[in-house]
């Protein structure tokens, strides 16, 4: 184990199959502790990289390190150190959810199972049904039992694919407040997801991935730094002219009229706002309004998904 | 050893779950231990069967009888004649229980947590391969012992019952048995990886069945002659195709095919 270092660090890492290019060149570094959000649509790439850190597939080309333990080479050490909830559940469905435990506890070797069952079950609410075959569960619960499996070993890093997704809001609310729980522990937590907000809300930071790595930082910083924020001015008639008086300040790094509208895109609007109303009057503006354009996250996510889209296509 | 227990009764809970599994498992033996006992029991019944002599069997198989009189060889001979019958059970049993269990865990997505553990390949494969095995080759003795006690009963020679208990018989039952479970489990690891209906996979795999079926026609038609040197020709036989068999087997469960290749 590396003292202080990443706990999980890859270069170049990626993964093709056949001439679909899955993952190209992710490296990224990953801190003890963290909660690092693989944030991206359908098909970027996200379940083939938890994959490849899990070792269960093996990279086309690049390198990574999980838990000091090269992806690989010594892929038996990484799935001791490691759990993953898949994508899919993936429990059997004929046997009891204590059943089911105590079979993924002998193949992990866990001693004293009983203690580390009763310990998963009881926090995830599901003591009193440990008898039951898992065939009568509700979805939430088959995830739950499902994490409870993932933690069986206590591993130090957990793999999270999409834990949310396909629940309903209530269930999908507890899951999230046991992830935030786990993290509170010292856990170092992957989680894969298409939900902004559910990156949003429990990563420290967050990867922005479609293929390759689009973005990379804290939820917050992301926003801001790679976003901006949008101010909005109405005014009596909006002229041509007006972008260049707009454009000529050094915080406004975009502006689109749109018909009596000009949208700004500024870093500080508190600070820069003052200085942009003044420069439209001089150059002769009626302004009728001005506010911020409060865009959804989704909104924002999608336009850079579009915007790398862009990118790729030439 | 832990962890091929835990998944040998792992797959034992979850299989025998199945009603179809179930029914195979137990009546399929029944079945192929009723039949000759059965034919035995209205054979030595039948008046006229005293005056049979080695010339109404095949010229080859009156050398099998040695010292036994026209009608005893005639009882040999049916009592032998369904030994090629028995070897399907060790066979058919395994196939099912493989191709149940891997096709069901492809369909319910329970591969990957399984996979991500650190159990390695060949435990898994060996613990599958158990599960299958071991009610197998109990069905295939059970019944075994069962036809050899019918026998007893009904055929007075205590030489003809002998004869059950020859190394014919001994290899046949406690060799190729196991051996034949063996290529089962492997036949239905292969076919499992490329379909998602284990019934598919049950009958893609009983295509492997009908050597042993062709064997047994063959048989009857006085084309083969099942002896020690035919047992252990197929013994020989089996254990080279089990071994590459099994390597493949291995190569089809890799982590990396397994999540990249299997349909
Ligand atoms: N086993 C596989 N065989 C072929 N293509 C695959 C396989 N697994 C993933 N892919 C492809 O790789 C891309 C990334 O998939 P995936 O990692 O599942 O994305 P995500 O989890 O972000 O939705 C997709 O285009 C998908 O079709
Ligand atoms: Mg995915």
């Amino acid at each position: 184990m590396m003292n202080n270092g990443p706990i999980i660090q890859t270069t170049n890492l990626s993964r093709s199959f056949g001439d679909i290019l899955a993952v190209d060149r992710i490296s990224v570094s990953i801190n003890p502790g963290e909660v690092f959000g693989l944030l991206g649509p359908n098909g970027a790439g996200k379940t083939t990289t938890v994959r490849m850190l899990a070792a269960l597939l093996e990279p086309t080309s690049g390198e990574a390190y999980v838990a000091g333990f090269q992806i690989g080479k010594e892929d038996q050490k990484i799935r001791r150190q490691i759990g993953y909830l898949p994508e899919a559940p993936g429990l059997y469905d004929a046997l009891t959810a204590e059943q089911n435990l105590a079979f993924f506890g002998a193949m992990y070797g866990v001693e004293e199972i009983s203690r580390q069952i009763k310990r998963y079950l009881e926090m995830l609410g599901l003591w009193n049904r440990r008898y039951e075959p898992v065939a009568t569960f509700s979805k939430g619960m088959r995830q739950k039992l499902a994490i409870a499996r993932a933690l069986l070993h206590e591993p130090e890093v957990l793999f999270l694919d999409e834990p949310t997704s396909g629940l309903d809001p209530q269930a999908a609310r507890l899951v999230r407040k046991f992830i935030a729980e786990l993290s509170g522990e010292g856990r170092t937590i992957i989680l894969c997801t298409h939900n902004l907000d559910e990156a949003d809300r429990l990563c420290d930071r967050v990867a922005v991935v479609n293929g390759h790595l689009l973005a990379l930082d804290s939820p917050k910083i992301l926003r801001r730094k790679i976003f901006g924020r949008k101010v909005v001015f109405h005014l009596l008639e909006a002229k041509i002219d007006f972008e260049q008086v707009l454009l000529a300040f050094d915080f406004v790094s975009e502006v689109h009229l749109v018909e009596n509208k000009i949208l700004v895109s500024v870093e500080d609007p508190e600070n820069n706002n003052p200085a942009l109303i003044r420069a439209l009057i001089e150059a002769g503006a009626e302004i009728q309004f001005v506010g911020e354009l409060r865009r959804r996250l989704e909104d924002v996510y999608l336009e850079l998904m579009k915007s790398a889209e862009g990118i790729n296509n030439g | 050893m832990d962890r091929i227990k835990a998944i040998i009764v792992k797959e034992w809970r979850e299989v025998f779950k199945n009603k179809f599994i179930f029914f195979t498992v137990s009546f399929l033996p029944l079945m192929i231990t009723a039949l000759p006992l059965g034919i035995l029991y209205f054979a030595t019944g039948s008046e006229n069967f005293g005056g049979v002599t080695t010339a109404d069997l095949p010229p080859q198989f009156s050398t099998l009888c040695g010292e036994l009189s026209g009608g005893d060889c005639m009882l040999y001979y049916i009592v032998t004649q369904f030994l090629l019958l028995f070897m399907m059970v060790p066979v058919i049993i395994p196939m099912t229980i493989a191709s149940y269990s891997i096709v069901g865990e492809k369909t319910t997505r329970t591969l990957e947590p399984l996979l991500v553990t650190p159990v390695s390949t060949l435990e898994i494969l060996i613990g599958k391969g158990l599960a299958g095995i071991i009610p197998a080759v109990s069905a295939t003795w059970i019944g075994y012992l069962l036809y050899a006690a019918g026998a007893h009963i009904m055929v007075d020679n205590p030489a003809v019952v002998g004869k059950l208990f020859d190394p014919l018989w001994m290899t046949a039952i406690f060799v190729v048995g196991p051996l034949l479970s063996i290529f089962g489990v492997s036949i239905a690891v292969m076919i499992s990886s490329r379909v998602n209906d284990p019934r598919i996979a049950e009958q893609i795999s009983g295509i492997f069945v009908l050597p042993i079926v062709g064997l047994f026609i063959g048989q009857t038609m006085g084309l083969i002659l099942v002896n020690q040197q035919f047992i252990l020709w197929m013994a020989g036989i089996l254990v080279v195709l089990d071994s590459v068999l099994f390597y493949f087997a291995v190569q089809i469960f890799q982590r990396e095919t397994i999540l990249s290749r299997w349909k």
